[in-house]
């Protein structure tokens, strides 16, 4: 049967290395580097900020463009709303502050003033995932890809690492259209290139395998690779789909990938009701029914501690990956 | 000095007297929504739409146009009125107020009507929304203001409070709010639901300079507005006091009129009256 993968190889990565040695930036930076190009590229794109210029790095922002830059203070609801009012005026305000703020509490206004309405906004969800690590469960956002998804209209968008950060920034800045692109807190490994492509709405072919898919969203894409690698070695070749634009799905490349391995596993930091797995479950239901497992947050809140600890506490370390791939080997 | 001559009151009243009219025809044809704010506003949104704003009702999206904003959107049938009689589309289109289809929607809808500048309804976004337009009209240099009309019954809501401080910060002295004081909301008034007293003072105390009117007074309303547009280097807020269900004799002051629509007997009374208004206005001034 004709694949739509046939003859897509896989993406050049940077060169895969342990995590004692791998290049690690935070994904907030390329943010930060991303939105302050985009600013410059067009003056209409502005940024504000909710008393969180620092940790969602647009204090660069702030100082290479300062006519371009509003300061807000701690308004979560005022900090969409407004931005709905200067994107009805013409501008491409992007907002940034902490995922469980933004959209965490505001939703309502994401829904009616950007949504509904139509504005050119785009939401900077910072520090979103367990990974946030010491400032514990109230701080840490593993709901926000389920509440933005479910919204019209929006794009969501969960970018793997810092220069994929960068690139998405760009592009969603390019788009007309409301959109929510997460990132988060800690230095994670930098797993793409310069060179590396990135299309919203494009997944992206990270390793070719035909024995199960791992279809896989923002910084665990690096524990994927290593539990790819790790499988490798006893025989099960796995195939990695970065599935970074979360809505609108690739269909497509979800439907192939499912075609040709018989089995899927999804990986996101995030709960699995609801995340970037149910829309590939979703999918994959109505197009072709195909085992599948979950990692993530399983119906659990966050709590303290050191961000790969949490990652490994809550299953979503390469180890526990390898075991749900197992688990979706022996289901097909 | 009066901004109006006494040949251009009567105009406006019986204008407001028309917006009030086709009020009353778009709720009793969609058999559901709210009468007695929009009533209430018929006078406000009347010299706004008549005497104040500068606008194309043939070309909406005119970029020099002054935005108008309605925070309370379940009064968007005023709104729905004043445009009509206004110029931007047919009075008989009111009768569509909430079908399917219609660009009428229940709740006013930016994309469906684009005149209506923002989505509305739920309560307490509009001042946030208006503020950022008055900003960006102010990063752009831009001569045009934004009016912002809200309940009074939505600064119960927090996100209202966190645009006025906003607006004070920057200055943004093309930006008037304008507040429907008519102490009622859906469980009665709202010096018992959640006391808003004292209301000018909040708003003095977030740095706004704050104007008061009665809302069912034309001349009134367009002297304070004139005043409100002279104030520099800070937002404006006017108080218009008004009578809910202002118009009607057995909705005037009832909080029970706040989100029902008359029946037809309801309705064929409340035209007559408001007729007989007409006729009292054009022998009387």
């Amino acid at each position: 049967m004709a694949n739509a993968l046939d003859g897509v190889a896989a993406m050049r990565l940077a060169e895969l290395k342990d995590p004692a040695n791998v290049k690690q930036v935070p994904t907030r930076n390329g943010f930060g580097e991303g939105v302050i190009e985009a600013g410059k590229r067009n003056r209409n794109v502005i940024a504000i900020c909710a008393d969180l210029s620092e940790s969602t790095r647009m204090l660069g922002f702030k100082e290479a463009l300062p006519d371009q830059y509003i300061e807000i203070g701690v308004s979560e609801q005022l900090l969409v709303a407004m931005a709905a009012g200067l994107a009805s005026a013409g501008k491409i305000p992007f907002i940034a502050s902490y995922a469980m703020f933004n959209p965490g509490r505001s939703w309502e206004q994401v829904r009616t003033t950007m949504a509904l309405n139509e504005t050119n906004v785009k939401i900077a969800g910072a520090h979103a995932g367990v990974s946030v690590g010491p400032d514990g469960a109230t701080h840490q956002a593993i709901e926000d890809i389920a509440i933005m998804r479910c919204i019209p209209h929006m794009t969501v968008v969960v970018p793997c690492d810092s220069i994929q950060t960068k690139k998405a920034t760009l592009a969603v800045a390019e788009m007309t259209g409301p959109v929510y692109l997460r990132f988060g807190r800690e230095k994670t490994p930098v797993v793409t290139t310069e060179e590396t492509p990135f299309e919203l709405g494009k997944a992206q072919i990270f390793r070719e395998g035909r024995d199960v898919a791992i279809v896989v969203c923002g910084i665990l894409v690096y524990n994927v690779l290593i539990a790819a690698a790790t499988l490798a070695k006893h025989g099960i070749d796995c195939m990695v789909v970065n599935n970074h634009t979360i809505k609108p799905m690739d269909e497509e490349t979800i439907v192939a990938a499912a075609q040709r391995c018989g089995a899927v596993v999804t990986v996101e930091e995030h709960q699995v009701f609801g995340g970037m797995g149910s829309r590939v479950a979703e999918i994959l239901a109505q197009r072709r029914p195909t085992p599948l497992e979950f990692v993530g947050v399983h119906d659990r809140f966050g709590q303290s501690g050191d961000p790969a600890e949490l990652i490994e506490h809550y299953g979503m370390g390469a180890v526990a990956i390898e075991a749900a791939v197992r688990r979706a080997l022996a289901r097909k | 000095m009066p901004t109006l001559t006494p040949q251009r009151l009567t105009e406006l009243k019986v204008h407001a007297n028309r917006v009030r009219e086709g009020i009353i025809r778009a709720l009793l044809a969609a058999g559901s929504g709210h009468s007695a704010g929009p009533l209430d506003m018929a006078d406000v949104f009347t010299v706004l739409y008549e005497h104040v704003l500068r606008h194309k009702p043939t070309e909406p999206e005119w970029d020099d146009r002054d935005r108008l904003l309605l925070s309370c959107g379940h009064i968007a049938p005023v709104r729905y009125s004043a445009m009509a009689y206004g110029g931007y589309f047919p009075v008989e289109e009111l009768l569509t107020l909430r079908k399917f289809g219609t660009r009428l929607q229940g709740h006013p809808e930016r994309v469906r009507l684009p005149a209506v500048e923002t989505t509305s309804g739920p309560l307490g976004e509009g001042l946030a929304q208006g503020t950022g337009m008055a900003l960006a009209a102010k990063m752009d240099g831009k001569s045009w203001r934004v009016y912002v009309v809200t309940s009074d019954a939505e600064h119960q809501c927090g996100l209202h409070w966190e645009a006025t401080m906003t607006a004070a910060k920057f200055k943004l002295d093309n930006l008037i709010a304008i507040v429907d004081r008519n102490f009622i909301q859906i469980d009665g008034s709202t010096e018992d639901v959640m006391p808003l007293e004292p209301f000018a003072d909040k708003y003095r105390a977030f740095n706004w300079e704050v104007l008061e009117c009665d809302g069912n007074d034309i001349a009134q309303v367009a002297e304070t507005i004139e005043k409100a547009k002279a104030v520099k280097g800070k937002p404006s807020v006017i108080i218009a006091h008004t009578v809910p269900g202002k118009g009607v004799s057995y909705m005037e002051g009832d909080y029970t009129w706040h989100g029902k629509p008359p029946n037809k007997e309801q309705a064929d009374q409340a035209l007559r009256e408001l007729e007989a208004e007409r006729e009292r206005i054009l022998a009387h001034g």
